[in-house]
């Protein structure tokens, strides 16, 4: 290997370190001062490329010149800029009270709206931008040719962080966001027009997004997947590079830009896994990123399970929920039976996740982990051992239970944001193993040929087992609730000071609850894998813990049962919605968020809610 | 035979006629399941729906088959191969479909082979390419109308004798298509171009290329050949890497269906010139029949075609022939027609072949080269699939049936 290439791929990892910053920029900047997670910034990222890939051809044919392709770049930056501004006025704005979680919510909403209304205007080819004009030819770097757009792309990292910088430094929007990102309720109370603020945030952080999609046209064609492919990078960069650092999220798109160009050359295989090692790594050293800081204490509220005094009628209402449910299929045909199993296995799955949110608080966004090596322990057990369902479920239930014991070990030291960022890196890892260790799992082709024993096999003898185990499971779960350890969970979700100074070993505690949690989620996946005769890596990747944190959050993290009731919610919607219209995205991103304007405390919270008030 | 029998025989008759409308419109229609990436892979699938909707108004404008109007009914296979499993489930217990055709990714296809196995039910893998869904995973069940990556890669391999390029690099895709073509391409290339070699390989995660990066990663192996299975917009990258580069100037370059204008056009200008591809050259299309098709499809959609759009029109043409000639619906029966069935299609004749499950659609074979503004196909010729196709040997060591 010679040096000269050395220096191209050095080159090739800087220019996608500045496009990944500029993008990532927006998002640190938008979470550092309204705490959104927004998992739409891939989304506006997306437009921002399409819009440019439309709108720079024409302007061109106008007049063809550097000057119109940069207005044009710049243009298009605006239009996403104006679409964050509509976002933030039309949604956001309504359920800045409502738990952080549920903007997450909102923005993956508005996630799945734009993926259907993008093809619809813009027509499902890809679109190739046009080159820019005057950068078409290469250079030649020590004898090698080198296109002259990735260094114009090079230099547009550091400029567009000196402008940011000077921003944030120089003017007094500045030096409010930079107040907003260090204590929110402090500027609030000091009388600062937060609304205007926010707005200003977004449509900052949207431009910037824009801006990273417009730079790609002239290399990367625009098409419908880019939003998905840009968000988890993006939020790598930004808890390495600390949340809500600016700076930080520049060192972390360089570290992150040459680790990918030369990791393709040492495991030309293995390209998934290596950034969210990185992040392992670096929230395990330093557990706020580069440049991050330590949340405020009480600046985060976390919200969850209350105690509140037992109805007498519960334990009635669960016989009786069991035994409608028991009922079923006497009226149920055997595709109704199918829907009915898996909502049962994913109402297990939600449920387990409330046992860290709700009751921990601690937000976990890659719970898909364990539900995946859970699915994944069954279905090995399977395929190399031989195992029959009845010891297959108990080895991949063992198997997610000692892959939570040990990412819990490393997650339960950090907290907050930080927290769910590790469990997200951390199912990533797993998803990247599954998908590319080929040899064992079978890569993207799964294992399939899981199916139960025979005297199982049946749809109504599989619904009867599944809701045997989920109930029996859930039933146990509600019990270590109202536990001691529930307790000491729930004391060291609201304040962790005091419950440390009574005595209690939080961090012995929150692995507890990890570990419980992800053997109860492993079991719904190995439930899961019979259930369908398959595995494949989906079932470890983010859409999994989405759905996971969705079902929680519209049934409402304050309550039991809300968990419950918001699979079923999903899960119907999502099996009614998908076979009327090809827009299913558009229509459940749309209910998602009506949910989430209707019910800001979820579905059950907010009926509870509202009966209260009545009486 | 008495007069008074013969009347009566005519009353019947007209009787009969007169009725059969209203007995028609009460005949349940057939209901077909079809799957596909209509979200994920919109540039392949949008067309391919267009092609099959076509096909159907033609059926049913012909009274259906069987006395029966056909109903497709379609949706998103998420491509996935859990969320594809899913919605076969529900096509066939809640839908009532007869049989199953469709998907694009391979692994979804060979998930749906498997699916169609454990189910009993027919599959038709429309375009999953990758040799497994007729080779080690295939079943009676499973049915692929497509020339697979074995045959598309041996048409390939034929043109590369010529060159004399020896240095070969491979960059793919890397799940279940780009890694059985990368497979298939090694062995292929090393039976029968004596001295060649592998100098490098690639394999980015689909859709999340560095292009930059994968091309000077190839340019450093210094390769005479290069082999790309790359497809959409990962493929608009790479190539405009490679073009700014000169990766491609003093390599022949062998791509799998970067010809199909579904891959080709998002490619504008910046059209590789002189790569060897499979494709679908539908401009120069002279044959009548063939013409025919283009005509009335571009006249319908006021688009010009895809291979997916002649892909998804021949598919459910195919299925019609084979529901009449089993004169049924059931599973059993549609599979013993389809055994070497003889097929006529626009493209003409196909057979299914019974060995494999694999008909012997070809493939067009030619040179890329730009057309103004947009690319397309010269010095091409229509590959029949038969020559290409695995021994029958060596499909019976490989399947499990």
């Amino acid at each position: 290997m010679d040096l000269s290439f050395l220096a191209i791929q050095a080159l090739n990892g800087l220019s996608s370190a500045s496009s990944l910053f500029i993008t990532a920029c927006g998002l640190t900047l938008v979470f550092g001062v309204t705490r959104i997670v927004n998992f739409a910034h891939g989304s506006l990222y997306m437009i921002g490329a399409y819009t440019a890939a439309t709108l720079v051809p024409r302007l061109l044919e106008l007049s063809f010149g550097p000057v119109t392709f940069w207005a044009g770049i710049l243009a298009s930056a605006i239009v996403v800029g104006l679409i964050g501004v509509l976002i933030e006025v039309l949604l956001l704005r309504r359920i800045y009270g409502a738990p952080e979680l549920f903007q997450l919510l909102a923005t993956f909403g508005v996630v799945l709206v734009v993926q259907d209304v993008t093809i619809l205007i813009f027509g499902p080819e890809d679109i190739l931008g046009p080159r820019a004009p005057g950068l078409r030819a290469p250079v030649e770097i020590f004898g090698r040719r080198f296109p002259s757009y990735e260094l114009v792309l090079i230099a547009a990292g550091p400029v567009v962080l000196g402008l940011v910088w000077l921003l944030l430094r120089k003017t007094r929007f500045g030096v409010l966001v930079r107040a907003a990102t260090q204590d929110r309720e402090m500027i609030a109370a000091l009388g600062v027009n937060q609304a205007l603020l926010f707005t200003g945030t977004l449509f900052l952080g949207a431009f910037l997004a824009g801006l990273g999609g417009a730079l790609q046209i002239p290399r990367v064609s625009a098409h419908a997947g880019m939003d998905l492919s840009i968000i988890a990078e993006a939020f790598v960069v930004t808890v390495v590079g600390g949340m809500g650092s600016v700076p930080g999220a520049f060192l972390a798109a360089l570290v992150i830009g040459q680790l990918q160009a030369f990791g393709i050359l040492i495991f030309p295989k293995s390209t998934l896994v290596v950034v969210f090692l990185l992040m392992a790594i670096v929230l395990a050293v330093r557990p706020y990123g580069f440049f991050g800081r330590p949340e405020v204490i009480g600046g985060a509220h976390a919200v969850g399970i209350a105690s509140r005094e037992r109805s007498p009628f519960a334990t009635l209402a669960v016989i009786a929920v069991i035994g409608i449910l028991a009922a079923l299929p006497l009226i149920g045909d055997a595709y109704v039976l199918k829907v009915a199993t898996e909502i049962l296995i994913f109402a297990l799955f939600a449920f387990s996740l409330q046992i860290l949110i709700g009751v921990g608080g601690l937000v976990s966004f890659g719970h898909a982990a364990f539900f995946g090596l859970g699915a994944y322990g069954a279905a090995l057990a399977v395929k190399w051992l031989a195992f029959p369902m009845e010891t297959a479920l108990p080895a991949g239930l063992l198997l997610a239970a000692l892959g939570a014991a040990l990412i819990g070990a490393f997650v339960v030291r950090l907290s907050g944001i930080y927290l769910a960022m590790m469990t997200l890196a951390a199912a990533q890892i797993v998803f990247a193993v599954a998908f590319q260790w080929v040899d064992v799992t079978g890569g993207d082709n799964g294992i399939v040929g899981v199916w139960p024993s025979t005297w199982a096999s049946g749809p109504t003898t599989y619904y009867f087992f599944t809701l045997a185990l989920t109930a029996a499971v859930i039933v146990l779960l509600m019990r270590i609730i109202d536990a001691p350890l529930g307790y000491a969970l729930r004391a060291a979700r609201d304040s962790t000071a005091r419950a440390e100074a009574i005595g209690l070993y939080i961090r012995r505690h929150r692995w507890l609850a990890f570990t419980i949690s992800g053997a109860a989620a492993g079991l719904a996946g190995g439930i899961y894998a019979f259930s369908r005769g398959s595995v494949d890596p989906t079932l470890l990747g983010i859409p999994t813990s989405v759905d996971a944190l969705t079902m929680l959050l519209i049934g409402g993290i304050q309550t039991v049962t809300g968990p419950l009731v918001g699979a079923g919610v999903l899960h119907v919607l999502r099996d009614q919605i998908m076979p009327l219209t090809s827009l299913w995205r558009l229509v459940l991103g749309l209910s998602i968020i009506a949910i989430v304007l209707v019910f800001p405390r979820g579905i059950v919270g907010t009926i509870r809610n509202w009966r209260e008030e009545r009486t | 035979m008495t007069k008074a029998s013969m009347t009566r025989r005519l009353a019947l008759g007209l009787a009969l006629a007169l009725s059969s409308p209203s007995a028609q419109a009460q005949q349940p229609s057939i209901k077909l399941g079809e799957l596909n990436s209509y979200a994920r892979w919109a540039a392949f699938t949008v067309p391919y729906r267009n092609g099959w909707q076509m096909a159907l108004d033609e059926i049913n404008a012909k009274g259906g088959v069987l006395g029966r109007k056909l109903e497709i009914i379609s949706r998103d296979d998420g491509a996935t191969t859990g969320d594809a499993t899913r919605v076969a489930d529900e096509l066939v217990t809640r839908e009532g479909a007869v049989l199953l055709f469709g998907s694009f990714q391979s692994n979804v296809g060979i998930a749906m082979a498997d699916y169609a196995n454990q189910k009993k039910i027919l599959y038709m893998a429309a375009e999953p390419l990758t040799d497994a869904i007729t080779m080690a995973q295939g079943n009676r069940y499973t049915f692929r109308i497509r020339p697979n990556n074995f045959m598309q890669v041996g048409m390939l391999v034929d043109q590369a004798k010529a060159s004399g390029a020896k240095r070969w690099a491979i960059v793919a895709p890397n799940y279940e298509y780009g890694q059985s073509a990368a497979e298939v391409f090694k062995r292929l290339i090393k039976e029968r171009v004596p001295g060649a070699e592998i100098v490098a390989e690639q394999y980015p995660a689909l859709g999340k290329i560095e292009a930059g990066a994968t091309v000077s990663a190839l340019e450093q192996a210094k390769p005479d050949g290069i082999f790309n299975v790359l497809f959409g917009p990962d493929l608009t990258q790479f190539v405009r890497e490679g073009n700014t580069r000169g990766l491609f100037e003093d390599a022949t370059v062998l791509s799998l269906l970067t010809g199909e204008p579904e891959w080709l056009l998002p490619l504008k200008d910046e059209v590789p010139e002189g790569w060897t591809v499979t494709g679908y050259p539908w401009d120069e299309i002279t044959d009548p029949k063939h013409k025919a098709f283009i005509d009335a499809y571009r006249a319908k959609f006021n688009e010009t075609p895809r291979l997916g759009s002649l892909l998804g029109y021949m598919v459910v043409h195919m299925i019609r022939d084979t529901i009449e000639r089993a004169g049924s619906v059931e599973t059993e029966a549609l599979i013993k027609v389809l055994e070497d069935a003889k097929f006529d299609t626009v493209i003409g004749p196909v057979t299914m072949r019974g060995v494999d499950n694999q008909a012997t659609m070809g493939a067009w074979v030619g040179k890329l080269v730009l057309k103004g503004a947009h690319g397309g196909m010269t010095d091409w010729t229509y590959k029949d699939g038969t020559p290409f196709m695995p021994g029958e040997a060596e499909v019976k060591a490989a399947r499990k049936d």
